[in-house]
């Protein structure tokens, strides 16, 4: 199933760009450099970037703005990254956010 | 320019705009053009606002762009900007507006070390734009459910699909545009669901996806939304006189996704946080700060423009900023208030033009009392 808008009737087919690897939660996947992360997982069908703290429910995608955090996740091992508004870069590691994210903390 | 703690100050500027979409730009350029020294700070990688998702025609008279889409308007103000030499801030969030004009702006990306500025403006204008409403459901927090906004950044900004099965619930302009650039982009909008009797938005907008072959459901609401991990069925139900579900008529449909125009808030937050006299008025999409003709806030030097001073559309948002420049510029002696006066008679007649019409009637009457409302309370302080 391919999610990507690769040709548009009014934008015109998508430029090229550069194809980078990044890592989520242990696997690879080719992302577009400088595309949001939230949408090089949503084109490789990852929804779900975030479980809350104390319910433990997922969260994905609400506002796509930076307004909303449902799309956290920790990048680099920094946690409470906005996935939906950070670019993705050469060799970022991913990883599905747990609670606040500090590791160790929260997780169980 | 000192450091304190990874916090920098003191940068002052003549005009300090924030948020840098048709309003701030058009503020922004206006002041600009008139030989003021102008700073924009913009939360996004990019400025333009809503109007880099905005890939359709847009309504209005000639000399407001009709048939001419929002990402051109968007790419020719940036352009004019550049050129006039507007300073502008990106990845910068406006987190707070002081006494004494300051603004505390924080520039990064979440992924590095961000940096806090304080910037002062002799004057400054909030064009923050507004932000969606939601309605909650059960279920509602699923994965897969989202703001028509969000779906409409990921097609259109972000050229991914947020899901290939698509509830839509509302049938407000948003609601309708955003179905049919859903489909555009390849997705299937399985039904929209509307609780008022009739659509909300343009019948221009609702008769294209209906003759695409989109059911439209007036009188019904979404119920639940059910699934694991994502959302995969929306149970919608019909709505009586009192908007209350009529039990029998709950229908289930296979979804992957839900998007929800439920209308917009303005992001008053900064002005509220300064101290500026707000009202609530539905049709303007909830609190909205009030000002007077020059698009001036209860606090002096404060200028409100576009959707934060009540929802309208990006023509008005436009509008409205060009008042605040020419104001700006007046207030800060670039020009006389003559010649203010007369460039300020012309953007009013326009403004007057765009608030007609079926659909803008209501939005004259609600500005209208919003100016009202103002002139009572500064005569109430005199
Ligand atoms: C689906 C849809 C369809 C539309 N169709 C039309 C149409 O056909 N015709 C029409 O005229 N209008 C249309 N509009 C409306 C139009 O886009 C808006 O009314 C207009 O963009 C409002 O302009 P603005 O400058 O007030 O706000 P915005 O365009 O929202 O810009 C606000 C900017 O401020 C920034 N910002 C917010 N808070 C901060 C902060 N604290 N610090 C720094 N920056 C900040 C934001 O990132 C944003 O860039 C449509 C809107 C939508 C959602
Ligand atoms: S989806 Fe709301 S902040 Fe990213």
């Amino acid at each position: 199933m391919c999610l990507r808008v690769e040709d548009h009737v009014v934008l015109g087919k998508d430029e090229p760009g550069k194809t980078v690897e990044i890592t989520v939660d242990g696997r690879k996947l080719a992302a577009k450099e400088g595309e949001k992360i939230l949408a090089a997982l949503l084109a490789n069908g990852i929804i779900v970037n975030r479980y809350t703290v104390k319910r433990k429910e997922p969260r994905g995608l609400f506002c796509g703005i930076g307004q909303c955090t449902d799309c956290a996740m920790i990048v680099n091992g920094k946690p409470n990254v906005r996935t939906c508004i950070t670019p993705v870069k050469e060799g970022m590691v991913i990883e599905t956010q747990h609670g606040l994210g500090k590791r160790g903390a929260i997780h169980d | 320019m000192a450091w304190e703690s990874g916090v920098q100050f003191m940068i002052k500027k003549e005009v300090v705009v924030i948020g840098g979409g048709p309003s701030g730009m058009a503020a922004a350029i206006e002041a600009a053009k008139r030989g003021a020294e102008v700073l924009v700070i913009d939360a996004n990688e990019k400025a333009g606002g809503q109007l880099f998702k905005q890939i359709h025609k847009f309504f209005g008279s000639s000399e407001h762009g009709a048939g001419v889409r929002g990402i051109d308007i968007g790419r020719d103000l940036l352009k004019e900007a550049e050129e006039l030499g507007v300073e502008v801030w990106l990845n910068s969030v406006a987190i707070g507006l002081f006494a004494e004009k300051q603004i505390a702006v924080e520039t990064g990306t979440d992924d590095a070390e961000k940096i806090v500025r304080v910037v002062e403006g002799e004057k400054i204008v909030i064009a923050c734009g507004a932000s969606e409403n939601v309605v909650r459901f059960q279920g509602w927090t699923l994965p897969g459910i989202m703001g028509a906004g969000a779906a409409q950044t990921m097609i259109n900004a972000n050229r991914v699909l947020p899901g290939k099965k698509i509830l839509m619930v509302g049938s407000g302009n948003v609601g309708l545009i955003v179905s049919y650039q859903l489909m555009q982009a390849g997705a299937d909008v399985v039904a929209l669901v509307e609780a008022a009797p009739n659509i909300g938005g343009y019948v221009v907008h609702a008769s294209k996806i209906a003759r695409a072959g989109v059911p439209i459901y007036t009188r019904h609401t979404v119920l639940e939304a059910r699934g694991e991990g994502r959302v995969k069925e929306a149970v919608i139900c019909e709505v009586d006189g009192k908007w209350q579900p009529v039990p029998g008529t709950e229908k289930v449909i296979e979804v992957d996704a839900i998007a929800i125009a439920a209308g917009l808030k303005p992001l008053a937050e900064l002005a509220i946080m300064n101290g500026c006299k707000t009202k609530f008025d539905p049709i303007l999409g909830g609190w909205a700060p009030l000002h007077d003709e020059n698009m001036e806030s209860s606090c002096s030097g404060i200028y409100v423009v576009g959707d934060v001073t009540g929802v309208e559309e990006a023509n008005t948002a436009l509008e409205e900023g060009r008042l605040a420049g020419v104001a700006i510029a007046a207030a800060l002696g670039k020009i006389t208030a003559e010649e203010a006066e007369t460039e300020k008679k012309k953007i009013w007649d326009r403004l007057d033009g765009l608030r007609s019409g079926p659909h803008g009637e209501a939005r004259m009457k609600a500005k209208d009392r919003q100016l009202a409302d103002f002139r009572q309370l500064s005569a109430a302080e005199i």
